[in-house]
C-alpha cells in the first residue's frame, strides 16, 4: 500500500527535508512497501515482553562535576558555513 | 618492490620489528599502490599520503629505538565515519563533505597510540546506509573481484565497501569498519576478506559518525582473522566518554585464535535455510559444517524463532535512531548549507534536500514516521520488544553452544547494476547479518569459498557476549580449512 | 475568597498548572564537561558536544543527578529509583542536536507538594506532577544584524530540572506564592540560585478557565517562558480574560502555546497550527537508564540543609516568634542565619523587634541586601546586648545604628565616641528635673490640678535636657516623687 501524498508531506516536513512534487510520489511508493513489509511484525505476540534498552552490558555510569572541556571557541566555530564574530548565523528568527 | 603486498598485516609487523623492512618504505608501497588503482576502485575519499610519510618516519624512529606500540608502522585505511583530527571526515555525504573535526576518534586514538600509520580515508555508503556501497555521494566503489569471463563492475558490499575494496585489491594492510546490520561481515564476504563486528559496547563509540547508536559497532577488516585480531586488541577498549562502552579487559585475541574447536558446540540454527538460498551458499554452509566437525567441534540443531523478524525489527530500530541522529545536519554548525535567503525552516529543507542522498532521505522519512505521533507504539515500541525476543533467542542458544555457524551474505557479489530497485529485496542482503547486531553479540565473516562465477563468499561465526576469542578460534580453524587464497583480478600484488 | 473573573455570562473559575524550568547548580553541563556558568564570552561554554559536532556522545553529570534527588526530597517527593532519558525531536536554531535530551516516559522524581502561604494567612497544597532533568538549550540574539539572527550556544546543555505542577492553582496569587515557595526551596536546597533575571528560573504557565462547580477542565493554553513572579500572575490575568472571552463569544479556545507580552499586557500565539509539533520521543540510544541506589539516596537526605518549613518551626519553638515573623525571617536563609547569630543567647524578643524594625529599615534605606549588609550580624548583637545591660536606651540604640550603618564602628566604639551611656545617676536626674520644674511652674500647676496628660511632656522636656541619655525609668521614678512633692 502506498502512503499519501499528505502524510509523505508530513513526515518529510517533520524532518525538514525539502521534497520535489516528483519526489513525493516515489516516495509514497518506496515508503510504502516498507511500511507493510515491517508490518509482519503485527505478527509476534510481544505480550509482557519489555522493550529492549540497551543490550545490558553496559553499567550505568555518571561523570564527576568538573569542568574538563569548552574554552574552544574555534574549534567549535572552525566548520561553520556562515559566522558573525563569535556567533553561529541562521536567517533571521521572527518570534 | 614485488612481494610487499604480499604481507599480512602480522607478517609486516614482524618484518617490521625485525627491520628486514622500514615503515617508509612500507608506506610508500602503499602508497603508490593506491595512486595506481585507486583512481578506478574508488575506494578512498581523501588520501593522506603527506601524514602518512610522517607517521612512518615516526614509526622508524620508534621501532630504531626498540620501541613503538603493537601496530608500529602498518598502513592502515579508516572509514571516513571515524572522526580523525584535522583529517576531512565525511560519513561519504555531501551534507558535510568538507567537514574537518577538531577531535579524533576514540578508537582511530588507539590505533594511533599503537604507531598505526593512516593512508586516508575510505569510501562507504552514505551514512552507513548500504549494503553495496552505491549510496557514496563520493561514487560508488568497485569491487576488485570480477566474475570469471566478465568485464562487469561488482559492488564491494557496504557499507564498509570501501574498507573491503581496499583489504582485498592490496591497498592497506587492514582497515576500520563500522557494523550497525552487517556493514563490516557482509563487504567482508563479497570481498574474499575478514571482518569482526565486535560485541556492542567493547570498542567506543566515541567520535564515530553514528547510524543507529544502539547497534553501531567498530571493528576491524583485513586479509586474515590474525590481523584482525591484531587489530581488534587495539581498538578495542573501554572509554569513559561513551556511556554505552563496557568496562571488561581486552584480551590478548591473537592468543586466542589458535585454541582450535575440540569440544566446542557449534550451533546451526534452522531458521537460517532461508526460502531460495543458493544451492551454493547452502553447500558452503555444509563445508564449514564439516570443516568445524572435522577439527573436533560438536555440531548442534538450533532453534532461533525470531530470525524472519530480523531484519524488520532492524529497519524500524535503526530508522528511527538515525532519523533523530542525523538531525544535527542542518547547515548551521558544519556543514553544506544551502541558503535562498529564506526562513530558518526554508534553509533547514534546502540544506538537508541538496545535502542528503536518496536512500538517507528515504530512512529518515520512515524513521521519522514510525516515531510520529500515533505510529510510536505500532512500529517503534513493538520493534524494540521484537528485539527482546531477539535477544533472548540468541540467550538460550548459547545455554547450549558456544558459538553458530550461518552463511554471511544469502549471495556473492552482484553487479553495480543488478541493485534491485525494490529497497526491501536491497534490505535483503542483510538477512543473516542483522540478527546478531540486532542482539548486541559479535560475530565475524570469513571467506570461505568462491561462487560458481568465482567471487568469494563468506561463513559467519556468531558469539557470546564478550567472547570474542572462542569466535576468533573458531572462524581460524575455517580459515586454515578453507585457506582461502584467491587474489582479486585488481591487486596491488598482481598486474592489473 | 476564591479568585473570580466576571464575564457577561457570569463569573469564572481559572485552572492554572505551571512547568518551572529550574537551572541546576553545578560546575559543568549535564552532559559535558563544558562550564555551566553562566555568561561568558559567546560560544566559550561550548564543548563540541553541546554543539551537536559528528560523533559526540553524552555521559551524564553525576551531581546534577545529586541535585535532582535533592530537591526531590525537598519537594516531599518520591524518588524514583529508575529513570530514563528520551530525545524530543525537533529542529531550532538554538538546538544543535535536533532533539532536547529530557526525561519524558521515566522522570527522576514522581509526585510531591509545595505548602505555598497567602497574604490571608491561610496556606494551600499545591501538588507536584513531577520533576525530571534536561538540556537546556542555546540563545538566539535577534536584535544585532538586519536579516540574520545570532546563536550563542553558552546554555546549550545546561542542566534544567523541570518541575510540573499539577492543576491545583485557582488565582494568580497562588501561583506567585507557589513560584516564590519554589524558589524558595531551591535556595535553602542549593539546587538553584532562583536568579530569574539570568533566567535560572522560568516558567511555561498553562491556563484555563471554566464555570465554578464545573467537572474537568477545558482546553488550556501553554504561556511559554515567563521570567518573572510579577509576568506569572500578570499572565493568567490576561490570558484567562482573553479564555472567557472567546468561550463567551460561542467560540472555542485552541490548544496552544502563547508568548506573554508584559509591555502590551497580551498573549500571542507563538506557532502556527500547521506546525503542530510531533516530538518524536523515543529513548536516547546514547544513554542508559539511570539507576541510582536507595542508599545513596538515603545519604543526600541525611545530608539535606534544615528547610524553611522546618526551620520556621524552629525558630518559633526557639526564639518564641510569631508565625508572621517566623515566615519573615525564613524568606531567604541568609536573613535567617543573620537572625540567629544575632538572636543565639540575647534577649530573643529585643532581636526580633530590631531585625524586623531598625535593621530591616536601615537596609532598606541603604538599598543593601542581607548577603551585603552593613551591619555584621555579631555588630548587631553587640549593640543589643548595649541596650540589655543597660549601658544605652532604645532610643539612643536606634541613634547609634544609623552611626554604625555609616561608619562601620562598632556600637561600643560609637557610645564611647559620642558619650551616650546612659545617666543613672539619681542625683545628675534630680537636678535636671528641678530645673525643668522651676522653669515650668505654670504646667506644674495644671498638672497637679488634674491635667496628668502633662507627664509626658515632663519627661520628655527632661530626656531632651539630658540630652536623650537619662535612664527612662530611672527618670519617670523621679519625675513622679518630684512632682508629688
Ligand atoms: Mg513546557
Ligand atoms: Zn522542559
Amino acid at each position: 500500500m502506498s502512503l499519501d501524498a499528505k502524510t509523505v508531506t508530513r513526515i518529510a516536513r517533520l524532518a525538514r527535508i525539502g521534497l520535489a512534487p516528483e519526489e513525493v510520489n516515489a516516495l509514497r511508493q518506496d515508503m510504502g512497501s516498507i511500511i507493510d513489509w515491517v508490518e509482519q511484525l503485527n505478527e509476534v505476540d510481544v505480550t509482557d515482553v519489555p522493550p529492549m534498552i540497551g543490550t545490558g552490558l553496559a553499567k550505568p555510569r555518571l561523570r564527576e562535576d568538573c569542568v574538563t572541556d569548552g574554552n574552544r571557541r574555534d574549534d567549535v566555530l572552525s566548520n561553520a558555513p556562515d559566522r558573525e564574530g563569535p556567533f553561529y548565523t541562521v536567517p533571521k528568527v521572527v518570534e | 618492490m614485488s612481494g610487499i603486498h604480499d604481507f599480512t598485516l602480522a607478517s609486516a609487523r614482524d618484518a617490521l620489528k625485525a627491520r628486514k623492512i622500514s615503515a617508509v618504505e612500507l608506506t610508500n608501497a602503499y602508497i603508490d599502490a593506491i595512486e595506481r588503482l585507486d583512481g578506478r576502485l574508488n575506494s578512498f575519499i581523501t588520501r593522506t599520503p603527506d601524514l602518512a610519510r610522517e607517521s612512518a618516519k615516526a614509526a622508524d624512529a620508534a621501532l630504531a629505538k626498540g620501541e613503538g606500540g603493537k601496530l608500529c608502522g602498518i598502513p592502515l585505511g579508516i572509514k571516513d565515519l571515524f572522526c580523525t583530527r584535522g583529517v576531512r571526515t565525511t560519513a561519504a555525504s555531501k551534507i558535510i563533505g568538507n567537514f574537518v573535526p577538531p577531535y579524533e576518534s576514540t578508537v582511530t586514538s588507539n590505533l594511533l597510540r599503537d604507531g598505526a600509520v593512516f593512508l586516508g580515508k575510505l569510501n562507504l555508503d552514505e551514512f552507513a546506509m548500504g549494503s553495496a556501497n552505491l549510496t557514496s555521494a563520493f561514487g560508488p566503489v568497485e569491487n576488485p573481484w570480477k566474475r570469471k569471463g566478465s568485464d562487469a563492475k561488482l559492488v564491494p558490499g557496504g557499507s564498509s565497501g570501501g574498507s573491503a575494496a581496499a583489504v582485498a585489491a592490496g591497498l592497506v594492510l587492514g582497515a576500520t569498519g563500522t557494523d550497525t546490520g552487517g556493514s563490516i561481515r557482509q563487504p567482508a564476504a563479497f570481498t574474499g576478506i575478514a571482518g569482526v563486528k565486535p560485541t556492542y559496547g567493547r570498542c567506543s563509540r566515541f567520535g564515530t559518525i553514528a547510524f543507529a547508536s544502539s547497534l553501531d559497532q567498530a571493528g576491524p577488516m583485513a586479509r586474515n582473522l590474525r590481523d584482525c585480531a591484531i587489530m581488534l586488541e587495539s581498538m578495542a577498549g573501554f572509554d569513559a566518554r561513551d556511556s554505552t562502552s563496557v568496562d571488561t579487559p581486552v584480551p590478548n585475541y591473537e592468543a586466542a585464535l589458535s585454541r582450535g574447536v575440540k569440544g566446542l558446540r557449534v550451533g546451526i540454527p534452522r531458521e537460517y535455510h532461508a526460502d531460495g538460498m543458493p544451492a551454493e551458499i547452502e553447500a558452503l554452509w555444509q563445508q564449514g559444517i564439516d570443516w568445524l566437525r572435522a577439527a573436533g567441534a560438536e555440531i548442534v540443531d538450533i532453534s532461533l524463532p525470531h530470525t524472519k523478524y530480523g531484519l524488520p525489527t532492524y529497519y524500524i530500530a535503526a530508522l528511527a535512531e538515525a532519523s533523530s541522529n542525523l538531525a544535527r545536519y542542518d547547515g548551521v554548525r558544519f556543514g553544506e548549507r544551502v541558503n535562498h535567503g529564506g526562513s530558518l525552516d526554508e534553509l533547514y529543507e534546502a540544506t538537508r534536500a541538496a545535502g542528503f542522498g536518496d536512500e538517507v532521505k528515504r530512512r529518515i522519512l520512515i524513521g521519522t514516521h514510525v516515531l510520529s505521533s500515533g505510529y510510536y507504539d505500532a512500529y517503534y515500541l513493538r520493534a524494540q520488544k521484537v528485539r527482546t525476543l531477539i535477544q533472548r533467542d540468541f540467550l538460550n542458544a548459547y545455554e547450549n553452544v558456544d558459538v553458530i555457524l550461518t552463511p554471511t551474505a544469502p549471495s556473492g557479489a552482484f553487479a553495480q547494476d543488478e541493485k534491485p530497485t525494490d529497497p526491501v529485496q536491497m534490505y535483503l542482503n542483510d538477512i543473516f547479518t542483522v540478527p546478531a547486531s540486532m542482539a548486541g553479540v559479535p560475530a565475524l565473516s570469513v571467506p570461505a569459498g568462491l561462487d560458481a562465477h568465482g567471487v568469494p563468499l563468506g561463513l559467519q561465526l556468531i558469539g557470546k557476549f564478550f567472547d570474542e576469542e572462542t569466535l576468533l578460534a573458531a572462524g581460524h580453524v575455517i580459515e586454515q580449512a578453507a585457506s582461502f587464497n584467491h587474489r582479486p583480478t585488481i591487486h596491488a600484488g598482481v598486474s592489473a | 475568597m476564591s479568585y473570580r473573573i466576571t464575564g457577561n455570562t457570569g463569573e469564572w473559575e481559572i485552572v492554572v498548572g505551571l512547568e518551572v524550568h529550574a537551572q541546576v547548580v553545578s560546575k559543568a553541563k549535564l552532559f559535558s564537561g563544558a562550564s555551566a556558568e553562566y555568561g561568558g564570552e559567546p560560544n566559550t561554554h561550548v564543548s563540541t558536544i553541546d554543539a551537536g559536532f559528528p560523533g559526540m556522545l553524552p555521559v551524564l553529570n553525576q551531581e546534577c543527578v545529586a541535585q535532582a534527588v535533592r530537591t526531590g526530597l525537598g519537594l516531599n517527593a518520591q524518588i524514583n529509583l529508575f529513570s530514563r532519558f528520551d530525545r524530543k525531536n525537533y529542529f531550532y536554531a538554538d538546538l544543535p542536536t535536533g532533539y532536547q535530551i529530557s526525561q519524558f516516559a521515566h522522570p527522576i522524581v514522581g509526585t510531591g507538594k509545595v505548602i505555598v502561604d497567602l497574604a490571608d494567612g491561610s496556606t494551600r497544597e499545591i501538588g507536584v506532577t513531577r520533576l525530571h532533568l534536561e538540556q537546556d538549550a542555546g540563545k538566539s540574539i535577534h536584535d544585532q544584524d538586519p536579516t540574520r539572527s545570532f546563536i550563542d550556544l553558552n546554555r546549550a546543555g545546561v542542566c534544567l530540572m523541570e518541575i510540573v505542577s499539577e492543576p491545583d492553582i485557582r488565582s494568580p496569587e497562588e501561583a506567585g506564592a507557589y513560584v516564590r515557595k519554589l524558589r524558595q526551596i531551591l535556595r535553602y536546597l542549593g539546587t538553584c540560585d532562583g536568579n530569574m533575571e539570568e533566567g535560572s528560573m522560568r516558567a511555561d504557565v498553562n491556563v484555563s478557565v471554566r464555570k465554578p462547580g464545573e467537572d474537568g477542565f477545558r482546553t488550556r493554553c501553554e504561556i511559554k517562558n515567563v521570567n518573572s513572579i510579577r509576568y506569572v500572575m500578570q499572565c493568567i490575568e490576561v490570558e484567562a480574560q482573553r479564555q472567557v472571552q472567546i468561550w463567551e463569544e460561542g467560540g472555542e479556545v485552541d490548544q496552544e502555546t502563547r508568548l506573554f507580552d508584559h509591555v502590551r499586557s497580551e498573549t500571542r500565539s507563538l506557532r502556527s497550527k500547521e506546525d503542530a509539533h510531533d516530538y518524536r520521543y523515543f529513548p536516547d540510544p546514547d544513554l542508559l537508564p539511570l539507576i541510582i541506589e536507595q542508599s545513596w539516596v538515603d545519604e543526600l537526605k541525611a545530608a539535606l540543609p534544615e528547610l524553611p518549613e522546618d526551620k520556621r518551626d524552629r525558630l518559633e519553638r526557639e526564639y518564641g516568634v510569631t508565625r508572621y515573623e517566623s515566615g519573615v525571617l525564613v524568606a531567604e536563609q541568609a536573613i535567617a542565619d543573620f537572625y540567629e547569630t544575632v538572636a543565639k543567647g540575647a534577649d530573643a524578643r529585643l532581636a526580633t523587634n530590631w531585625m524586623l524594625g531598625d535593621f530591616f529599615a536601615a537596609l532598606n534605606r541603604t538599598g543593601r541586601s542581607i548577603e551585603d549588609s552593613p551591619v555584621s550580624a555579631s555588630s548587631l548583637r553587640e549593640l543589643l546586648a548595649l541596650i540589655s545591660d543597660s549601658t544605652i536606651n532604645g532610643k539612643i540604640a536606634k541613634e547609634v545604628l544609623e552611626d554604625m550603618v555609616e561608619t562601620g564602628d562598632s556600637a561600643a566604639a560609637i557610645v564611647e565616641r559620642k558619650g551616650l551611656r546612659q545617666v543613672t545617676d539619681t542625683g545628675a536626674i534630680e537636678t535636671a528635673i528641678r530645673e525643668i520644674l522651676a522653669n515650668n511652674a505654670d504646667k506644674v500647676s495644671e498638672f497637679k490640678s488634674g491635667k496628668d496628660k502633662l507627664f509626658g511632656f515632663f519627661v520628655g522636656q527632661t530626656m531632651k535636657a539630658m540630652k536623650g541619655k537619662g535612664n527612662p525609668a530611672l527618670v519617670n521614678e523621679m519625675l513622679k516623687k518630684l512632682l508629688a512633692e
